[in-house]
């Protein structure tokens, strides 16, 4: 709603969309506050299901737990999600012994085709200097104690490598299905700053 | 958000995917975030299905790349959203023109926001 007192010949495709956008609005088609809603929802569009299936199908399906665990960015794609930035994706895998987490200490590089957007926190100063400084502490803080004979990873992601992490199956989810497994995979444990949730915790 | 993004939309195949960084959708002007909108909000009118502008998109992408064209990807957007909006009789040629040369004149100036 500023003024755009400023005379400069707009770009045809800016007036071809005003254009388009009045006709239709004077045809009663839609109102120019329902595209400024539209475009506020896409902006943050994909959420962290995708990588919830992606896990889900890793417990269930030791043949694509491999191809993850071997080539991130394919395995994702037989799933039908593409990193379309071109940036490889790296997935560990954590175990009893050895738990892997996430950061991007220069800035925010994130899986987000399988994540959807970073959360704030991944984004801070705070998280991107103390993940790798002091993990343990930062897990603790979210919660996550870890016993002292579990080796920890902090894996720093850049725009050439992104990472996600395969959260361990909890126990007692030998009988579920996938999908009712993919309700158990929180943004976090893909993080590595939690854990999968119990089956417990999501009923 | 009580809006609830369309994945058909959102995961559109690499290729034809909606330009990102690290995420979040990217428009280089004002414009491309209102043509990206009115495409959207047509197809949850129920004014067409997605996948007919998909797969004018996905043309005007292939046509451009053969040619070398160096049209940006919002501009792909923009000339499929017309030709959809033509062939479904939603707009008339004619009106547009006159439409689009009043704006470009200055004859007519909304309070457009950008």
């Amino acid at each position: 709603m500023s003024g755009q007192h400023h005379r400069e010949p707009e770009p045809y495709p800016a007036i071809r969309t005003k254009a388009i956008e009045s006709l239709l609005i004077e045809k009663g088609i839609f109102t120019g506050d329902a595209i400024d809603a539209k475009v506020q929802a896409y902006e943050s569009d994909i959420g962290p299901m995708n990588g919830a299936k992606v896990v889900a199908r890793a417990w269930v399906d030791s043949g694509y737990r491999e191809r993850l665990l071997a080539n991130g960015r394919e395995a994702i794609s037989e799933m039908g999600f593409a990193d379309n930035q071109g940036a490889e994706l790296v997935v560990h895998e954590n175990t009893q012994a050895v738990h892997n987490v996430v950061v991007c200490t220069l800035c925010s590089c994130y899986p987000w085709s399988v994540l959807g957007l970073p959360p704030t926190w991944y984004k801070s100063f705070a998280y991107r200097s103390r993940a790798v400084m002091e993990p343990r502490k930062v897990l603790k803080e979210f919660g996550l104690e870890l016993d002292d004979s579990v080796e920890v990873r902090v894996w720093d992601s850049n725009s050439d490598i992104r990472y996600m992490i395969l959260p361990e199956r909890p126990d007692g989810t030998e009988g579920m299905s996938e999908d009712e497994l993919i309700e158990l995979v929180s943004r976090d444990s893909m993080i590595g700053v939690g854990k999968a949730k119990t089956p417990a915790q999501v009923s | 958000m009580n809006e609830s993004p369309d994945k058909q939309i959102a995961n559109m195949e690499e290729g034809i995917a909606l330009p990102r960084k690290n995420g979040e959708l990217v428009f280089e002007a004002p414009w491309e975030g209102r043509a990206f909108g009115m495409a959207v909000a047509l197809n949850e009118n129920g004014e067409y299905d997605w996948s007919e502008f998909q797969n004018l998109l996905a043309a005007e992408i292939a046509d451009a790349e053969q040619g070398h064209d160096s049209s940006t990807y919002y501009e792909r957007w923009l000339a499929s959203l017309e030709k959809l909006l033509l062939d479904k009789g939603m707009l008339e040629a004619d009106e547009l023109e006159v439409r689009t040369t009043e704006y470009a004149s200055g004859e007519r100036d909304d309070d457009w926001h950008d």
